[in-house]
Formats: structure tokens, C-alpha cells, sequence
């Protein structure tokens, strides 16, 4: 089997056992959606303030999110003992990998897009005539949340204080994102919208380094 | 073992040594420095602890690539000594940096470049470390720790790069303009010397910290065989 059919058929398996449940988006979705708000409260921001701090926040709120999200990943297998089982497999161990990174960055990518029009309503931003470049910021921050996120959900799943440590490895590694996609992000929100190439090349540049990353190291992180 | 303690001893006498001659040259060598004064002179100490603590994170990032090509414990220990006494340089290296901002910037923090990398750079490491006493079982510490290792590495140029374009595009913060530019020879001598020395140091305290981690190891196991013979014991009896 090759690795990509391989990967797919992981990811139908994800994605089937989580539209069965629900439990991880909707939780997802209404901690993220909480953060937005909370963050509101806290600072109550002028118009001018919001378009300022707006993206910054929502990185944040989409970090911590990412965070909480991508441990049971592995969690969940290690709970249930079936890591065995996938690990039986006659396939590539990237495969797994790579089909849970697919599955938790369409998850993930799923909730951001629920919470967008909520953003820019509770914070008074027209996102409309950007749609199209911030979708594509989108795209390559959550890729690089899922990449290292998945690969440390395996690291954590391995550890005491499993639910603890996942925010606690992932957030240092993800601090080129944070800074990446909040201010491709300002910069979207300027008057006249600009994307800097710089933060789109930095954000592809993340996820190549540590896709291949996780490539080379994949056979070590699954093995028992 | 014991030509390894004798040589130990003598090592440890000469970088002790060496540091005496480091802090005089520091003190009393170096030329004052025009607007700074004397704070100027935690400069020989500052910048060099966090190019030590650079030097100590490349050897941890060897050890664990190294650990995971070989599967040969004693790289491990490599790895978390090397990141133990590099979190110490960088701790230093982040005290003595407010100690002189204050004074000289008026402020005791800026998010620049530089600061902001070390900062990054000591909570990936910091990280490490929490992993680790997070795991009990040897060999899967040794593996996982070594793989965030490895990826707590890679992220440093992203990190860099990340700051570096994300200060370039705000209005800079009080800086000085490249302390390291145009250094007068005297200071250049004695800063490089104290480049080399707390380097030498930083190698003798990895090199005893690897000892002990060795140490542990061998206890460890030795506990282990004894507490299998006590239970092979107990059933023969029975």
C-alpha cells in the first residue's frame, strides 16, 4: 500500500470517529469562541485597538485551541491501547502520522472558520474583502500547528501530566507562527490591505522544516 | 576511575583559574567604556554566557541526533547535561542583561531581537527538562526527549528570523548602536577571552554533569539487578 492511500484511509478513520462524536470540535469551537470574548472583557478595545490587537488575539485563541485539541490524537490511542493495532499495520509509520496531521488540520481549520465571521462581528472587522488571503494564512499557520502539534501529541501521550504537557511543548516551538500569522494577519486588516510575502515564505518555511522534521524522525516517535 | 577523578580535579583547577583571570581582565584590564562606565564591564560576562549557552544547546542537539542514530545511552546523558548547563548560561545570560538595560536603556526589558531569542531559546530548553522528569521509563525518555530536542532546535533560525523581520518592521526600541562593531582592541581581547573561558567551563560542568548522569545510571541498573535477585530468590525459596 503506499504511504498516501495509506494516509487517507487514517484520516477517513479520524475524521469518521470524530463526526460520530462531535465532542472535539464542539468543545474546540466554544473554548476558542470563549477566549475571543474573555479577551474582550479584559481590555474592552476601541475600534482603532481592535484592528491592532484583533489578530494577535485570534492567534492566541487558535494556539491554545490547537493546543488543547491535538492531544487526544494520541491520546486517545494510548488510552484505548490501539496504537498497537495501527502500529501492526504493513504501513509506513509516516502514514499514520501524516493522516493525523490531515485530521487535525482539518479539524482545526474547521473551528477557525466557525469563528471567523464571530470575530469580525464581536470585534467590528470586514474580513469579506480579504477572505481569499487570509485563508491562505490560515492554511499554512494551522498546518504548522498540526504538524508539531501531532508529532508532540505522540511525545506527550507518552509522559505523565499528558493533558498539561502538550500546551507546554507546543507553544514555545510554535512561536515563529504566532508572530507570522498575527502580523501577516494586522497587515490584512491595514488600510489598503497588504499581504508581506516575508510572513507567508516564514509560515511555509515552519511547516517545510518540520514536516520533513517529522519525516525523518516518524519511525522513532511510533516505535514502542 | 581514578586517573578520570585526577584529571577532573585539574581541569576544574585550571577553568577556576582561568575565570580569576577572566573577572580581572574584566575588571581592571578592560578600558572604561566612555558613556557606560563601569556597568559596561557585565558586557564580558553577559554576551559570552549566551554564546556559551548556543555552543552547550549544539552539543545537546548532537547528542541527540547521535542518541536516536545509535541508541547508545551514554549520548543521552550527552544530551541532558549539555541542556542543563546550557539553561544555566542562558539564565545567567538573561540576569545580567536587565541588570545592565536598566541603567544604560532606562528600561529593564525590551522585546528586541536578541533578548527576545534567548528568552524563546531558555523556555524551549526549560521545556526539555520538564519533559524529562516527566518520564520514567530510561529508554523512552532518551527517545522522546531527544526528539523535541531535535525540533526544539530547528525552531531556533525560525525564531530568529520570526524576530528579526517582526522588529525590523516596528519602530526600534533604545538600542545601542553594535556594541560589537567597533570594539577597541583591549575590550575585543578581553571579551574574546572570556568567550573561550566560560566555553571551557561550560565543557568541564557538562563533562561532570555527564559523570553523575553515568552515575545514576549505573545505580539504577544495579538496583534493578537487585531487586531481581532478591525476587528470584523469594520464588526459589517457595
Amino acid at each position: 500500500m503506499t504511504t498516501a492511500r495509506a494516509a487517507s484511509i487514517i484520516l477517513a478513520k479520524e475524521l469518521r470517529s470524530e463526526f460520530r462524536s462531535r465532542d472535539l470540535l464542539l468543545t474546540t469551537v466554544v473554548f476558542a469562541l470563549l477566549v475571543v470574548v474573555l479577551f474582550s472583557f479584559a481590555f474592552d478595545p476601541s475600534p482603532d485597538e481592535s484592528r491592532r490587537f484583533g489578530p494577535g488575539l485570534l492567534w492566541i485563541a487558535f494556539l491554545f485551541a490547537g493546543s488543547l485539541m491535538l492531544h487526544p490524537s494520541f491520546g486517545r490511542e494510548h488510552a484505548n491501547d490501539t496504537l498497537y493495532a495501527l502500529r501492526m499495520a504493513p504501513v509506513d509509520p509516516f502514514a499514520i502520522l501524516l493522516g493525523k496531521m490531515l485530521a487535525n488540520f482539518v479539524f482545526l481549520l474547521f473551528a477557525e472558520l466557525l469563528l471567523l465571521p464571530v470575530f469580525a462581528v464581536l470585534y467590528n472587522v470586514d474580513l469579506l474583502p480579504v477572505i481569499g488571503r487570509l485563508i491562505l494564512v490560515l492554511i499554512l499557520g494551522t498546518l504548522g500547528i498540526s504538524i508539531t502539534g501531532t508529532v508532540f501529541s505522540a511525545v506527550a501521550a507518552q509522559a505523565r501530566m499528558r493533558e498539561l504537557l502538550l500546551p507546554l511543548l507546543l507553544l514555545p516551538i510554535l512561536t515563529p507562527v504566532l508572530i507570522a500569522a498575527a502580523e501577516a494577519t494586522v497587515g490584512l486588516l491595514d488600510d489598503p490591505p497588504q499581504l508581506a510575502r516575508n510572513w507567508v515564505a516564514l509560515l511555509a518555511a515552519f511547516d517545510i522544516v518540520f514536516m520533513t522534521a517529522s519525516w525523518m524522525l516518524c519511525g522513532y516517535l511510533l516505535e514502542e | 576511575m581514578g586517573s578520570g577523578w585526577k584529571g577532573n580535579a585539574i581541569a576544574m583547577f585550571a577553568v577556576t583559574a582561568l575565570l580569576a583571570v577572566a573577572g580581572y581582565a574584566a575588571l581592571f584590564i578592560a578600558p572604561d567604556e566612555r558613556s557606560m562606565h563601569e556597568i559596561q564591564r557585565i558586557f564580558y560576562f553577559h554576551a559570552p554566557a549566551g554564546l556559551t549557552a548556543f555552543s552547550a544547546f549544539l552539543i545537546a542537539f548532537v547528542g541527540n541526533i547521535a542518541y536516536l542514530a545509535t541508541r547508545r545511552p551514554k549520548w543521552d546523558w550527552l544530551g541532558v547535561s549539555a541542556v542543563e548547563v546550557g539553561v544555566a548560561f542562558c539564565t545567567v545570560n538573561l540576569i545580567t542583561g536587565p541588570i545592565w538595560a536598566h541603567p544604560v536603556w532606562g528600561v529593564w526589558w525590551t522585546w528586541d531581537a536578541r533578548l527576545t531569542l534567548t528568552l524563546v531559546l531558555w523556555l524551549l530548553y526549560v521545556t526539555y527538562l520538564v519533559l524529562r522528569t516527566l518520564m520514567s521509563d530510561p529508554e523512552r525518555r532518551a527517545t522522546f526527549s531527544a526528539i523535541f530536542g531535535i525540533f526544539a532546535y530547528l525552531d531556533v533560525p525560525l525564531v530568529y528570523l520570526s524576530i528579526r523581520i517582526w522588529r525590523t518592521q516596528h519602530p526600534q526600541p533604545v538600542v545601542l548602536g553594535g556594541a560589537g562593531s567597533g570594539l577597541e582592541p583591549t575590550m575585543r581581547n578581553v571579551f574574546f577571552f572570556c568567550i573561550l573561558v566560560l566555553n571551557l567551563l561550560m565543557v568541564v560542568l557538562v563533562r561532570q554533569r555527564y559523570r553523575v548522569e553515568r552515575l545514576r545510571h549505573e545505580v539504577e541498573e544495579l538496583r534493578f539487578e537487585a531487586e531481581n535477585s532478591l525476587a528470584g530468590r523469594a520464588t526459589g525459596g517457595s
